[in-house]
């Protein structure tokens, strides 16, 4: 790739990555699984964006949409069940520098990981944190989960889900310094991707709720949605997704949106008869915790020893 | 309310008679006016309601005596609620200082003088065997006139209760006194009472008007003045009404090389900067947190983070994330937890990620004794994981150690890249101590982060089949790329779905330690290579151990001891040091059955922890003794222990 500057001297990108650089092993995940369109998609921004492989970390925590960084060729982190954030906002801590996406599913995020969860939105480090939710504990075999429909059978409540199940977005936006969220299908490329992109684009947690396809265990989470498109709504706005023709023609139901308008997010996120499709909430000027917990990188080790040397001080008889 | 025939008192308050008179004679309690006698050292309580501030006026006098050259050793006295009832016993709260003229290892055993705001408190440390016939008690008598018809009752019978069992009490007027000076007796009696016993000790009063001012300082001179006012007036008043006056010479052909005082948790935090660690990251425990209240305090001028994380598994995974990204980190806690991190240490295992695990051990299990000391973390530390997590474990056994074992916990996770743990207790976390200034050196501190370009030809998990040990790429480093994973995995970080693979790495996390076993030498006995009886103790009771030690062998007897600080790997030669002598016994703070009992057999017994440890490793019958008092073992207290397992073994 060239590019000109303005003294009209040629500027020679050192390296141009392509897909094939952000190639990891080979995916195990079901034929039909909604994952491998999030994989493709995190490999598409990765090259678009032309992140270099070495400076970007993917973090997960357990479950078959935490095997995500295995598939990832760049460094990965494939941590503890319902513990990705708190190890991804470790590696930001000090090393902002490095470019940090985490994948969990709906389990791993909401329940088991709820804690984390509502704190690492607190600290808004920058990362994109891409939820699978597929309705179900995929990997150990279609347990309820906390988004599982009520009345859904799995193997733990054979007689249906007994509770109503727990609403991710409302959640999240009453988080306070929450800074981005979007809800997106896996099923729409075009959407996945600019939600993904726009996503990486924000400096913060970029919270990206993905209803995920998982034919073999709870096919009946997304079927409603992919058979009668009215039952999502469509958000558009000029500072929402960028969105096409082609995407537009698919949505019957659309409402303009203000993504900085976080009681109407509140709205259509609470709205139980439609699901919101696109970028619910944003804001670009939430204070991002690596400001605080990055300072004093670059302090030297004589500055370093002299300061230990009078902490030495006031404790010297 | 204590009765006078309560069996607390029984056995609790040592007779006169059975002291040591090495220890103690009458003649120190004659110290009238005049010429000061001279004792070798002196054992003082100040104890009050919690919130009067009688720890602030027993740690300035430790800091003072520690700066004129004196040993010391203090031992925080605290109630495990922030505001108990005021006058209960249960509400004792305050400390003891140990002073004397050579170092201090210890808390000793009873004090010689008290000096107590009422009369309600002493019940616990009565109970609690803080006292003995002829202790001193200086008495704030404004009970006696108490408008409180119960409280004047109280107080009365209670003093009458304190001397027919031997305490020497003097009621004082001390509130009266310090209300010439301040309104509030309340916020200013600890630095009266500081006066009195730097008087009743001939302290060096410049230094001590120039302790209270580094006290006080972030308060300004209009809380500094009044508080040196209140000090004077509490010198001149016990010049005035008592008849003691001590003085506590220094041992001039002690170690004169710079010296530093500290508690614990200050020394690890001390050390953690010396490390050079870049992050700790932490949920609120007692006895850890002050350790981090300290960091913080300090941590920016090194360039140093503090994350106070939403809970202690958020936390160590903070610091395992920054650790895998190149970063040196620690996390610092207490038992609770410490259980609550299992799962995420046995990641850093699995995936050999270098990190700092200090765990200030308290009382357990559950909840147990937050502010009181317990070694009983041992057994969780080196087996709390699901599964085989080998793990180095160290344990400090005094304050200087705690200093010095955080950068030895840094250098030995990097280098075996591992997790460490470091096990500290409530007594070291609290304690105050003077030890030799640490000489900083620079390698002490971490490197940067190697940013260089991996060769490519060297894969993630390149274990060396001898010792197991490997090399990491860090994020940032062009061609390392690899997946951490908790899962059993391939050299090349791959998950592994072979037999072989798990059986194999395995083997080679483990050889580690057998690799960092190689590297240390055999620990030193204290006193002869043989004899009769070997105690074997580890952590903060070193210092109780040897002195009781020592003084069973000026009477002659032939016992020794051994001090662990490294509990994974063990340290070698153990086996053949153990037979050289009869019985081996270990000394612990932790739980064991007492053989006394009828239904404890030798086959149902259990075991104190390292004493478990070491019979398992070593095949030798191994006794042990072990109390969970929740307070530090007392010298005088394991004297008596050795002494009568010296007589069974003999006879
Ligand atoms: C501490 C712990 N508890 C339970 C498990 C078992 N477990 C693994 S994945 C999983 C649920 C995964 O569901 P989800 O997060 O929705 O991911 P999915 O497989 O559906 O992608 C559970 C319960 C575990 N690995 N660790
Ligand atoms: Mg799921």
């Amino acid at each position: 790739m060239f590019g000109l500057k303005a003294d009209w001297s040629a500027d020679v990108f050192e390296r141009y990555f392509t897909l094939g650089d952000y190639a990891g092993g080979e995916a195990r995940w079901c034929p039909g699984c909604g994952d491998f369109a999030v994989l493709n998609t995190v490999h598409r921004v990765l090259r678009d964006e032309q992140m270099p492989p070495e400076k970007t970390v993917v973090v997960s925590g357990i479950g078959c949409s935490s095997r995500l960084p295995h598939y990832v060729g760049t460094y990965g982190l494939h941590g503890l069940h319902g513990r990705a954030l708190p190890l991804a906002n470790g590696v930001k801590a000090r090393r902002p520098d490095l470019d940090v996406w985490v994948g969990t599913g709906d389990g791993d995020c909401f329940s088991i990981g709820a804690g984390p969860w509502i704190h690492s939105i607190r600290y808004n480090m920058d990362m994109v944190v891409l939820i699978f939710d597929n309705g179900i504990y995929g990997l150990t075999k279609k347990q309820t989960s906390p988004t599982t429909p009520a009345g859904e059978r799995t193997n733990t409540h054979p007689t249906g889900a007994p509770l109503p199940a727990l609403n991710p977005l409302t959640v999240t936006l009453g988080i306070s310094n929450v800074s981005f969220v979007a809800q997106v299908p896996d099923w729409n490329p075009p959407l996945l991707y600019q939600a993904i992109k726009l996503a990486h684009q924000h400096r913060g947690t970029s919270f990206v709720r993905i209803i995920q396809r998982c034919p073999v265990f709870s096919d009946s989470f997304c079927k409603p949605f992919q058979e009668d498109p009215e039952r999502l709504l469509l958000l558009t706005h000029e500072h929402g997704l960028p969105m096409d023709e082609s995407v537009l023609r698919l949505f019957p139901e659309q409402r303009a949106h203000d993504p900085c308008n976080w009681l109407g997010a509140m709205e259509v996120a609470r709205d139980q008869s439609r699901l919101p499709v696109g970028l619910l909430y944003h804001d670009p000027d939430a204070p991002v915790y690596e400001d605080l917990s990055a300072q004093g990188l670059n302090k030297t080790n004589e500055e370093k020893l002299a300061v230990i040397e009078k902490a030495l001080d006031n404790f010297a008889i | 309310m204590w009765l006078l025939n309560d069996p607390r008192w029984e056995g609790f308050m040592t007779k006169q008679s059975e002291q040591d008179d090495t220890v103690v004679s009458m003649e120190r309690y004659a110290g009238k006016s005049g010429a000061a006698p001279k004792v070798d050292e002196y054992i003082v309580e100040i104890v009050s309601d919690s919130g009067e501030g009688a720890q602030k006026c027993g740690q300035t006098f430790g800091a003072i005596s520690g700066k004129m050259g004196n040993g010391v050793w203090t031992v925080e006295i605290i109630p495990a609620e922030i505001q108990p009832p005021a006058r209960s016993p249960a509400g004792a709260s305050g400390i003891r200082i140990r002073v004397g003229s050579r170092r201090v290892t210890n808390m000793g055993n009873e004090a010689e003088l008290v000096v107590a705001f009422n009369e309600q408190v002493l019940f616990s440390r009565i109970a609690n065997g803080a006292y003995r016939e002829g202790t001193i008690v200086l008495l704030e008598d404004k009970w006696k006139e108490d408008p409180d018809e119960k409280i004047r009752a109280q107080y009365a019978s209670a003093v009458k209760e304190f001397q027919e069992h031997g305490l020497v009490v003097h009621e004082l007027p001390m509130e009266q006194a310090c209300l010439k000076i301040v309104a509030n007796a309340r916020r200013g009696k600890n630095m009266f009472v500081l006066g009195m016993i730097c008087y009743l000790f001939s302290r060096d009063r410049e230094l001590a008007n120039k302790e209270i001012a580094r006290t006080f300082a972030s308060k300004g001179e209009k809380v500094i003045r009044p508080n040196i006012d209140l000090f004077d007036s509490g010198y001149a008043f016990a010049a005035e009404r008592l008849e003691y006056h001590w003085e506590i010479p220094v041992d001039e052909t002690a170690d004169a090389r710079p010296t530093i005082i500290s508690n614990g948790n200050q020394a690890v935090g001390l050390g953690v900067m010396a490390s050079g660690m870049e992050l700790v990251s932490m949920y609120p425990i007692t006895p850890a947190t002050s350790a981090s209240h300290y960091i913080a305090d300090v941590f920016d001028g090194v360039g140093g983070f503090v994350h106070q994380a939403e809970d202690e598994i958020a936390a160590i995974g903070f610091a395992i994330g920054a650790s895998y990204a190149g970063k040196t980190a620690c996390t610092i806690t207490s038992g609770p937890g410490m259980a609550l991190k299992t799962e995420m240490i046995g990641l850093a295992v699995m995936a050999e990620i270098p990190l700092v695990i200090i765990d200030v051990q308290r009382g357990g299990p559950s909840t147990g004794l937050p502010t009181k000391v317990e070694q009983a973390d041992l057994l969780s530390a080196l087996y709390g994981e699901p599964g085989d997590a080998p793990k180095v474990v160290i344990a400090a056994s005094t304050i200087e150690e705690c200093f010095h074992f955080v950068i030895l916990a840094r250098r030995l996770a990097e280098a075996f890249r591992t997790p460490v743990i470091l096990l500290t207790d409530a007594n070291l976390a609290t304690g105050v101590q003077p030890y030799p200034r640490p000489q900083l050196q620079e390698e002490w501190l971490s490197a940067p982060v190697d940013q260089s370009p991996w060769d490519d030809q060297v894969p993630a998990y390149d274990w060396d089949q001898e010792t197991g040990l490997s090399q990491r790429p860090i994020p940032g480093q062009r061609n390392g790329e690899y997946v951490l994973t908790g899962l059993a995995h391939t050299t090349h970080s791959k998950v592994a779905y072979d037999s072989d693979t798990n059986q194999e790495s395995m083997e080679l996390r483990s050889r580690k330690l057998a690799a960092l076993q190689k590297t240390l030498k055999p620990p030193r006995v204290h006193g002869d290579g043989m004899g009769d009886l070997l105690i074997v103790g580890w952590g903060s009771s070193l210092g109780g151990i040897e002195e009781a030690v020592d003084r069973v062998r000026a009477e002659g007897r032939r016992v020794s001891s051994l001090h662990l600080r490294f509990l994974s790997p063990l340290e070698p030669g153990l086996k053949e040091i153990f037979s050289h002598f009869k019985q081996v016994m270990t000394v612990e703070i932790n739980y064991s059955d007492n053989l006394d009992h009828p239904l404890i057999t030798r086959e149902n017994r259990r075991y104190a922890q390292l004493a478990m440890v070491l019979r398992a490793q070593t095949l030798v019958d191994i006794d042990c003794w072990s109390v969970v008092y929740g307070h530090p073992l007392q010298p005088g207290m394991l004297q008596r222990v050795i002494e009568q397992r010296l007589q069974a073994l003999n006879n």
